[in-house]
């Protein structure tokens, strides 16, 4: 159980840059999550998978301190960590791109990318440089189906606001993972396609990438490693070249846990 | 600097190719791609001043051929005159409007009652002797306490959950309520005067023909310094930039309007000190909500409060901030509502005051759903909305048909702002 994936991924020698070892989450009676293990290293796209209810988004929620764990240890890069907050995340250099977007409709491609952390100069906007700073991300991404910065995000495609977002994400100078939850969800084949091309160039500059994802096919093109969850226990992590999507199914629906559901914490075998 | 928009030749030829391979527009050139970008846009729903302007017409025309005296410059000084209490409030109520998000309506149905307590307050406190505080300071304390009505308002909004239009259909009966008490228990009549004459002048007072050209210059001289300054400051980093042509028509449109205006009232009695006034304000609160980060957030609230909040964002903070401002502009308003009429009155704040100010921010096109419209608006909307009434006084229409001329014009303003909202989203969706 200690380290998920001796098989000799491509980085193995690499320290994981986020690792949750342990970690559970109760509501009430209810375990959203048990004892599970997670790690994501830097340059690396790791998705995670699941049923509903099988505890991703909980996982999420804690990493990001929404709902703090109720136990196991957080070490990010190197450190034991204790994230309480978004803003903590935000702190270390954790971002999330949430499935809706949070992206204010009516204001243009720039403001909302410096939502909340704007360049002001003696207490006026500065536009100028912050229209600047964007496009630069945006190339930086080789985002090239916008039009202009300037458009209002109520008018950009799906694609383009996932886009938007993720380099709304990237664009702070010590983001260093970044949390896409469900990017693909609601895109047609084209956006998908402009997006997945978007998280592996993330992945390759150097972001570790988790990619929460109900499409196999996505995951399958650009994930290097896949964890699966199943009612709130982590069953697997699996390298993608080394496995197919049936063994994933397979782990997605009757992967081996450790811990039954309904039965009593004393009775499991730990 | 000169004409030479187009070949931009000062820097070289990679980075320029670089932005063309990045895949955004190059930086907008010709006059022609500019209308064109603005015609889509206006086609998507962002028709701007365009309502405004065609209402404007259609009053003129109207009103111009039914009433002689409607065109000449008494009138138009006039209509400065009467407009400034509703554009005053206005401007807030445009505040209270942006911050609606979505299905809930943001609205202050108070607004009216509230600048009538302010206007209560700096009467009261100017009567000579009792206690007959300087001019400034009773302005002060009009401002004072409608700035304080309007936090609590804000207050019990947000930390307590109450709808804005409950809260303030609540204080619509309280704040009139304590304008007939106070009007009543000071004064057996129920009317009390201004002795203060500059408290009288605020609203009544003209600018000698001089100041009026001064004041009407600077305006246009400082529209295209900022004019000028943006483009140059966006050309400099290789940023779409509105064409030269589109500037220099953009400038001489907004000196043609201004110096009219200044000549058509300086033919009459002069500009009139209080449309000074309004332009102070309306260039206060247009900085406040286009240059600051303050004003994006307000905008963002608007847009969407989610997003606003996760961004790191205190949204509740935010609601608070644009009700004490919209207190502010009440208290402005009041002031500016008690010095033109030299008094305050039982009915001062009633009448139909609140649907003309709320009508005036709608017309001005911002929008009932939040997010969108401008300071501007209040002004402009003020302007179509007093023109009718006043063309409406002057052909002496029963009071009856003047509320109905009037909400059907509400509910014509309603109407394009709903069909360009859905014309937005289905934009979005495709």
């Amino acid at each position: 159980m200690t380290t998920a994936d001796s098989s000799g991924a491509e980085r193995s020698g690499d320290a994981p840059l986020l690792r949750c070892e342990g970690v559970s989450k109760s509501f009430g009676a209810v375990h959203a999550l048990y004892k599970v293990d997670f790690e994501v290293r830097s340059g690396e796209v790791m998705a995670l998978v699941g049923d509903n209810g099988a505890g991703k988004s909980t996982l999420i929620k804690g990493i990001v301190g929404i709902y703090p764990f109720d136990e196991g240890t957080t070490t990010f890069a190197g450190k034991r960590v204790k994230i309480h907050g978004p803003k903590d995340a935000a702190a270390l250099g954790i971002e999330v791109v949430y499935q809706d977007l949070a992206l204010a409709d009516n204001l243009d491609v720039v403001g909302n990318m410096f939502l909340g952390r704007e360049i002001v100069k003696l207490g006026v906007l500065d536009e100028v440089a912050m229209e600047h700073r964007a496009q630069q991300t945006l190339e930086g991404l080789k985002v090239t189906t916008l039009r202009s910065v300037r458009q209002t995000v109520a008018g950009l495609s799906g694609g383009q606001r996932q886009a938007v977002a993720v380099a709304k994400a990237v664009m702070w100078g010590d983001s260093k993972m970044i949390i896409l939850d469900e990017p693909t969800a609601a895109l047609g084949v084209a956006q998908t396609r402009q997006v997945l091309d978007l998280v592996g160039r993330l992945a390759h500059q150097g972001y570790a990438v988790v990619l929460i994802s109900h499409n196999l096919h996505d995951i399958f093109e650009i994930a290097d490693r896949i964890t699966v969850l199943r009612l709130g226990q982590q069953v697997g992590v699996m390298n993608r070249r080394e496995c197919t999507q049936q063994d994933v199914v397979h782990a997605i629906t009757a992967g081996d846990m450790q811990f039954v559901p309904g039965m009593d914490e004393d009775t499991v075998a730990s | 600097m000169s004409g030479d928009v187009e070949s931009t030749p000062t820097p070289p030829a990679p980075p320029a190719a670089s932005r063309r391979t990045s895949g955004f527009a190059a930086p907008t050139t010709g006059v022609g791609d500019y209308l064109r970008q603005r015609w889509s846009a206006i086609k998507a729903g962002e028709l701007g001043a365009l309502p405004i302007i065609f209402g404007l017409i259609v009053i003129v025309l109207i009103f111009g051929t039914l009433e002689d005296q409607f065109l000449t410059a008494r009138n138009f000084t006039n209509l400065l005159l009467q407009m400034a209490p509703v554009a005053a409030l206005a401007m807030g109520i445009v505040f209270i409007l942006l911050i609606a998000d979505g299905e809930v309506v943001s609205i202050d149905l108070s607004v009216a009652f509230v600048a009538a307590v302010g206007g209560v307050v700096m009467t009261l406190l100017q009567r000579p002797g009792d206690p007959g505080w300087p001019w400034w300071l009773c302005i002060i304390g009009a401002l004072v306490i409608t700035t304080a009505i309007g936090l609590l308002h804000a207050l019990i909004i947000t930390k307590l959950g109450v709808p804005s239009f409950i809260l303030t259909l609540a204080g619509f009966l309280v704040w009139s309520g304590v304008v007939l008490w106070l009007t009543t228990r000071f004064s057996t009549a129920g009317t009390i005067r201004i002795q203060d004459d500059r408290l009288v002048d605020i609203a009544n007072n003209f600018l000698s023909e001089g100041i009026g050209w001064v004041i009407g210059v600077a305006v246009v001289v400082g529209y295209a310094f900022v004019q000028v300054r943006t483009m140059q400051a966006r050309q400099a980093r290789n940023l779409d930039a509105k064409p030269l042509p589109i500037v220099v028509a953009q400038v001489v449109g907004v000196a043609a309007i201004v110096l009219w205006a200044v000549w058509v009232a300086n033919s009459d009695r002069g500009v009139p000190q209080i449309t000074i006034t309004l332009g102070v304000f309306l260039l206060v609160w247009t900085f406040v909500t286009t240059r600051t980060a303050f004003g994006r957030h307000i905008y963002a609230v608007g847009g969407s409060p989610e997003a606003t909040r996760r961004a790191g964002i205190n949204v509740d903070n935010i609601r608070i901030a644009v009700f004490a401002i919209n207190g502010f502009m009440a208290g402005v308003g009041g002031v500016i509502l008690a010095s033109r009429l030299r008094s305050v009155a039982t009915n001062t704040g009633g009448g139909n005051l609140l649907l003309n100010v709320i009508a005036a921010a709608v017309i001005g096109g911002t929008s009932l759903f939040g997010g969108s419209g401008r300071v501007v608006s209040a002004l402009y909307g003020a302007l179509v909305i007093t023109a009718i009434q006043n063309g409406m006084d002057l052909l002496g229409l029963n009071s009856g048909i003047k509320f109905i001329i009037t909400g059907v014009v509400l509910l014509l303003a309603v109407l394009v702002d709903s069909i360009s909202k859905r014309r937005r989203a289905a934009r979005g969706l495709t």
